[in-house]
């Protein structure tokens, strides 16, 4: 497999697009949570109490077209190995959890990967749409469409008081859980966004840092999602944090203009070193990659570098995953394997660009 | 720092959780946290229901109710699935569906915790069986209306409510016989 059909394969097809904001703004995802009638969650419900659920899917919706997301596949987590999982979680199509131990866990996805339908999660259903940069409000329209497709013919968990029911108490309600991901080196470099988390949580939603153990935050990637998913109609959770994102959106172009009028040297010598050491390491340890895909990313945005793709960032988060990396080598590696591996992974990736300027 | 659990690894998790101004810290190793089957890398489940545990139990004991009630009430078990009130806290997940109905009682407060406030939804209601509910609700309505107006004795008026609520109960069956 040449490297070019294997970062094609390895970024869903969404991601080719670029979106609003996107020089900030990463992704927008929208999920529903949803559970059928009469059916035990699968926290407790047995194998054969679920095994219902992928049948209703496949009998309705898997093969037939959706007029937004078009046909829809149903992949069976029995059917794949334990690498190809791995895969579909680092691209965010599953949850680490639907992959480990979910009984008869299956996914529905349309062909372009912006929609997944995770079976047997949490809950019996979880409506995912991600698009590219700040689309929430189309995240929603279209996970509402898919929802009430799917509610056609299937009947959910409802209640008047209490909305959708679901396994979580704090999924009840809306059942929604939307959230962006966010690059935000300039307010991480200026000391700025440690002052305006805490307003964030105050307004009721929260900041993740991406693939971050504890608090901390990877390649300073963030991902902010609404807490609360009961009492607040779905348009109105998803304003409420479209708000507050597009204030960050400007808050990050400020400090990015500030930084390059008032410390330029500064910038570029950290971009470029970056630039250096993903361009001819040997070794690269998962933690360090991100961060200086991360200075890339802060180059190609601000013009400091040209002739690199923004899609890197996106693109090489995810090929240098474990998972990937093993499918691109074809065997299982070591740790020590891996990060030879993928310092190898981004040089030619690097190269491959000044080559062919540019991956289509 | 070394994981509380194993006292061997270093301790990669660290969460901090509040309640009623009482401050518990946990420090744990990948490998136990992984072991005790809630935490997978890349998802949130394992604070998120470490802390909903204990915020669910702090909502269990709140009511300085009298002793025998509050012990009733923390056996209270759901008839579908079978989970117990004092399940469900531990674990912060209900089993079925009708475990909402079958903990109403204890669950305002809860809800109104976790959700800012709220425990009533105001969203989207599901097309086809949204419908339904709300012809319930309308003949529910009515119901009371007929009620009413029949201990007041007016009875014209009466008889002509009786007739919407026929007619709604109608609707809801189809094209199926009389409702009594």
């Amino acid at each position: 497999m040449t490297l070019h059909s294997f970062i094609q394969n390895a970024t869903s097809p969404w991601m080719k697009n670029e979106g609003p904001d996107s020089d900030i703004v990463i992704s927008s995802r929208v999920r529903l949570a949803r559970n059928l009638e009469g059916i035990t969650f699968p926290i407790i419900a047995n194998e054969e109490e679920l095994s219902p659920v992928p049948e209703k899917v496949e009998a309705h919706f898997a093969g037939h077209s959706h007029k937004r997301f078009g046909e829809l596949s149903l992949i069976k987590m029995n059917d794949l190995t334990d690498n190809e999982k791995r895969i579909l979680v680092e691209k965010h199509l599953i949850s680490p959890n639907l992959s480990g131990k979910s009984k008869a866990g299956a996914v529905l996805l349309s062909e372009d990967e912006s929609l997944s339908v995770m079976v047997n999660e949490e809950d019996h259903f979880r409506i995912q749409c991600l698009l590219p940069g700040f689309q929430l409000q189309e995240g929603l329209k279209y996970a509402n469409d898919m929802d009430d497709w799917m509610e056609e013919k299937l009947d959910f968990a409802y209640d008047q008081r209490r909305g959708y029911l679901t396994s979580c108490p704090t999924n009840v309600g809306t059942g929604l859980r939307s959230s962006v991901m966010m690059h935000l080196p300039a307010l991480v470099m200026t000391n700025q966004l440690n002052r305006i988390l805490p307003a964030i949580n105050q307004l009721g939603l929260v900041v993740r840092g991406i693939y971050g153990e504890g608090s901390e935050a990877l390649g300073n990637l963030f991902q902010l999602s609404n807490q609360t998913t009961l009492g607040e109609s779905e348009s109105e959770i998803v304003e409420d944090l479209r708000s507050v994102v597009s204030q960050l959106v400007e808050r990050e172009r400020a400090a990015r203009e500030q930084l390059l009028t008032q410390s330029t040297n500064i910038v570029e010598d950290r971009i470029y070193r970056s630039l250096g050491i993903l361009s001819y390491s040997r070794r690269m340890e998962s933690k360090e990659a991100m961060q200086r895909l991360s200075d890339i990313r802060l180059g190609i945005d601000t013009g400091i570098i040209k002739g690199i793709d923004a899609k890197i960032l996106n693109e090489l988060m995810v090929l240098t995953q474990p998972g990937f990396l093993q499918h691109y080598a074809g065997e299982a590696l070591t740790a020590e394997q891996r990060d030879q591996r993928r310092a190898t992974l981004i040089r030619e990736r690097l190269t491959l660009e000044e080559h062919d300027g540019g991956v289509e | 720092m070394l994981c509380q659990e194993c006292q061997e690894r270093e301790a990669t998790l660290h969460f901090t959780k509040i309640i009623n101004g009482e401050k518990t810290e946990f420090h744990i190793c990948d490998v136990c946290a992984k072991e005790r089957g809630d935490y997978t890398p890349g998802s949130n489940s394992f604070s998120i229901h470490q802390l909903l545990s204990g915020l669910l139990d702090t909502a269990g004991q709140q009511k300085p109710s009298r002793e025998i009630g509050a012990q009733q009430r923390a056996e209270k078990q759901c008839p579908s699935c079978g989970m117990t009130y004092r399940q469900f806290a531990e674990i912060g997940r209900f089993g079925c569906a009708d475990c909402y109905e079958s903990f109403d009682e204890k669950l305002d407060p809860v809800l109104r915790r976790i959700h800012g406030g709220n425990a009533q939804h105001t969203g989207k209601v599901p097309k086809r069986k949204g419908k339904d509910l709300h012809v319930y609700k309308q003949i529910e309505d009515l119901k009371q209306k007929l009620q009413q107006l029949i201990a007041e004795e007016e009875f014209e008026a009466a008889a002509t409510t009786r007739d919407e609520i026929r007619s709604l109960e109608h609707s809801l069956k189809g094209k199926g016989g009389e409702s009594s």
